[in-house]
């Protein structure tokens, strides 16, 4: 979102030091259009010798190339593609004209450089048309000006305007002189049934570079000057560092020195090797000085916790306590997750120099701003000093929300006066992460005459609480009875969002529990689930609920439908539905038997997130979540005992691989809608389906992740 | 510290490192070769996944003392434009989330369908089990590999 006026000094100050800095994006890459499906490298239009600049977003080429900055992190959510998309559909352009730069930070330009909660396309939407919009505008009012003739008589096809009398002028051949035009305000945007651009399938911009092995990431940054840092950390959470030996350390060949900051030791040295192999040879004497937590401490606290009503219930309408000494049965159940580790492929890492000039910061972050500002606080430096670029990410997840990494680099780097690029190995990455909360949720329902009279939600998490209108969810608005307690319990590991919060594992209770409960009420789970929306809609309970009853009955329908649920004969399927992330999801997972085994085959998915921009990108996000919702749910696993996470790498932590992923068949509500994002939300309710399905399976309930613990069927 | 002369992606090339430095760390920081990627260093996830002699091979645990004669070849040397079946199956099917993992991947399939020109799904499912993916662009994966298989 841009801020301040393009026209500036601070606009082209800050285009030239974008280019200097990242001139590798456009000179150092095969230099390729955004065409898609095709074979890579193929230039449509030629390198141009002058770029004129109109906004935050777009310079166009005196060759009619026209290059598109993408303001938000890449995480894998294909945004990089995806926004600039946006913007060339509305300026009217050829894809294959266009190149896409990755912008750096730059809080004056843009607003919500974030990659996070599924939200890049939704709240850039407007503002990326808008941005596209407003410089057609001014291409068509040049062009117009020169013909003599007014802006509504001039059309434009793929970046060429032309007037009745057929005469034409390309963007390229009039950039210079419109870029010297005011922007408008705002302009009238397309009707999306217009759209060219989106809606179609286009290739990852990156793709090319992925698959060639050009260095995209961070871990694969590599400059003049530069060394590397391993650091070594508290084994376990609570302890502080008493003394340490580097002798041994400095032995190995590479090995440059030792830095202590904090209870930390950074191991400097010329390679990456040298510096894992110099971590490894410290020692160090540590004290507890906090409590030494372990996993069955963590369970034991949920369960505590669970046992009691908040001081301040979240939601409340009507009274539960009534309903349930009235009911004729009333219904308990409790579901428990484990902390978990993001494991993003690519390890940690960050590059900084630090100089009396100017702090130069580069890597994976999701959260770029954030991190100029913990650097400006830890180094006591202005922001103003401060750079930040972002590179491509090996996975993010949420685990780069959260710059730990970025800030250890510039400490690192301000204490040794060089440019450093610091690395986790898989060992730091999976002991010193900011986990997922273990959590646990109390479903406590009162039933009256075979109707749900009270529902009473409990959760019971470490270091937070469900956010925002998350009590106020489905089945919230259906029942004459409700309330909502949370409780929040302090640990000392680190916690933080992890890919759909809250909803990774709440979304699992809640439809497993509601799939139970339909079985209990002998009502088919998709009726039941439909009967409760209805209610919602005509005659809602309390305050408003937070989600569109019709539009979660158009999912659940279309899943239903499209997996054959009400043919399913003796197949065995598992209904699932949630909102979150402002996007609809329903999945249904098919399970067979072979040899007594249940096998995940299928999961048939429909999803409402509003107009698609890139279907393709789009369905890798959906399958992506999915199999990541099936991976964790069923192999998540991870302890702590004494403090100390019990798992370091994948020989101690399974992940899901190719063998265990089943086929998804996904279908979209057809919509014209404002989009939203699709990062986060079918993986809430992929653990859900499965389980339901499972349960049709083998007669079996899980109430625990991961699966594969309370199953001695699956291996 | 000790030279070795390797021959990556059909070129003679001395290096000097330690003879238990793993193979990855002489292709990235004394060759620039990035394309192969560390991920777990135990040999667990594929992301340094590199043919030697023509075998899928982690190069995470391949010391450079015992590369001696082999050949190897990396993502970079796979194909001279990018062109590799499986490179253009991966565009076609626009396989990558993140794309950190996807050299592995791509490596693993290209030495496959170097011996087995038509893996049936058992087959290409087992050859790629040793490759994880946290984006899980499995079925994408599944599809390219057959894709590139008839190409």
């Amino acid at each position: 979102m841009t801020k301040n006026n393009p026209y500036t000094n601070s606009r082209r100050d800050f285009l030239k030091w974008g280019m200097a800095s990242g001139a590798g994006l456009v000179v150092g890459f095969n230099f390729i259009g955004c065409q898609s499906d095709t074979a890579p490298v193929e230039i449509m239009k030629a390198m141009p010798s002058v770029w004129n600049e109109f906004d935050a977003y777009i310079k166009i080429g005196d060759t009619g190339l026209v290059s598109i900055f993408s303001q938000n992190p890449e995480i894998g959510q294909n945004i990089k593609t995806s926004m600039p998309m946006i913007v060339a559909e509305e300026l009217d352009v050829a894809w294959r004209d266009v190149i896409v730069e990755q912008a750096p930070l730059n809080t004056d330009w843009y607003e919500r450089q974030v990659a996070g909660g599924s939200q890049s396309i939704r709240q850039g939407w407007t503002t990326l048309r808008q941005a596209g919009a407003k410089v057609r505008h001014i291409l068509l009012k040049t062009a117009a000006q020169k013909w003599g003739i007014n802006i509504e008589d001039c059309k434009v096809k793929d970046g060429v305007i032309s007037n009745p009398t057929g005469e034409q002028l390309s963007y390229g051949e009039i950039a210079a002189e419109a870029s010297q035009q005011t922007l408008p305000e705002e302009v009238e945007l397309k009707d999306p049934k217009e759209f060219k651009i989106i809606g179609q399938s286009k290739k990852n911009v990156d793709l090319n570079g992925i698959v060639t092995g050009q260095p995209l990431f961070g871990y694969d940054i590599k400059k003049e000057g530069m060394v590397h840092a391993c650091v070594m950390r508290p084994p376990a959470f609570g302890m502080e560092l008493v003394a340490f030996d580097d002798t041994a350390a400095k032995t190995i060949n590479g090995v440059i020195e030792t830095v202590k900051f904090g209870d930390k030791v950074a191991v400097i040295a010329e390679n990456t090797w040298a510096a894992m192999k110099g971590k490894k040879a410290l020692t160090a004497e540590w004290k507890q000085v906090e409590k030494a937590e372990d996993s069955a401490y963590h369970s034991e606290q949920l369960m505590l916790h669970l046992s009691k009503k908040a001081d301040e219930p979240r939601r409340v309408d009507g009274d539960v306590d009534i309903a349930f000494a009235e009911a004729d049965e009333v219904i308990e159940r409790i579901y428990e997750a484990p902390f978990l580790p993001h494991n993003c492929m690519e390890p940690m890492n960050f590059y900084a120099n630090v100089t009396e000039d100017k702090v130069e910061l580069e890597g994976p972050i999701q959260t770029p701003a954030w991190q100029q500002d913990r650097v400006s606080k830890i180094l006591d430096r202005e922001k103003s000093d401060i750079n930040v670029k972002m590179t491509r990410m090996g996975g993010g997840f949420g685990r780069r929300l959260y710059g730990d990494f970025g800030d250890e680099a510039a400490e690192i780097s301000s204490l040794i006066n060089k440019p450093v690029k610091l690395l986790f190995t898989r060992e730091d990455d999976m002991t010193a992460g900011t986990y997922r909360p273990a959590s646990a949720y109390r479903f406590k329902v009162g039933i009256k005459d075979g109707e749900i009279s009270a529902y009473h939600l409990t959760e019971a998490f470490y270091n937070g609480m469900m956010f925002g209108q998350m009590p106020s969810n489905f089945p919230c608005g259906a029942i004459t009875n409700y309330r909502v307690d949370c409780h929040n319990i302090k640990s000392n590991i680190t916690t933080g969002a992890w890919r759909a919060p809250y909803a990774n594992f709440l979304a699992f209770a809640e439809q497993a529990f509601l799939d139970e409960l339909s079985g209990i009420l002998d009502k088919d789970p998709v009726e039941f689930r439909l009967e409760l929306l209805d209610k919602a809609k005509s005659d809602p309970v309390g305050e408003k609920y937070n989600y569109d009853a019709d539009k979660f009955a158009s999912v659940i329908k279309l899943a239903a439908e499209k997996s054959g649920w009400y043919n399913r004969g003796n197949k065995h399927l598992g209904f699932c539905a949630y909102y979150s992330h402002n996007t609809y999801v329903a999945e249904v997972a098919e399970v067979e038997l072979s040899e007594g085994e249940p096998i995940i085959k299928k999961i048939y998915c429909a999803v409402d997130c509003g107009i698609v921009i890139n279907p393709k990108a789009a369905l890798n996000q959906i399958e992506g979540g999915i199999i990541d919702g099936i991976g964790h749910a069923m192999y998540g696993d991870f302890s702590f005992a004494k403090g100390q996470p019990q798992s370091d790498n994948y020989n101690k932590y399974r992940l899901i691989r190719m063998m265990e992923a089943p086929e998804i068949e996904t279908h979209f509500v057809e919509s014209y809608n404002d989009p939203t994002g699709l990062g986060e939300p079918t993986l809430p309710p992929a653990g859900g389906a499965i389980a339901n399905a499972l349960f049709s399976a083998t007669g079996k309930r899980f109430y625990k992740q991961p699966f594969v613990k309370e199953m001695s069927l699956l291996g | 510290m000790p030279q070795y002369t390797i021959h990556v992606n059909g070129q003679p090339k001395t290096v000097e490192a330690d003879s238990d430095t793993p193979l990855l760390w002489v292709l990235r920081d004394n060759l620039s070769l990035a394309g192969t990627k560390y991920g777990c260093g135990i040999a667990q996830c594929g992301a340094c996944t590199i043919h030697v002699d023509g075998n899928a091979m982690r190069s995470c645990s391949l010391p450079i003392s015992k590369v001696g004669d082999q050949k190897i070849t990396t993502i970079e040397g796979l194909s001279e434009n990018g062109d590799h079946p499986l490179q253009k199956a991966w565009a076609t099917h626009d396989v990558p989330q993140c794309g950190y993992c996807q050299s592995g991947q791509i490596m693993t399939a290209a030495a496959l369908l170097s011996k087995n020109k038509r893996p049936s799904d058992d087959e290409i499912i087992e050859t790629m089990h040793g490759n994880i993916c946290r984006c899980a662009s499995y079925t994408k994966i599944k599809e390219a590999i057959k894709a590139a298989s008839k190409l």
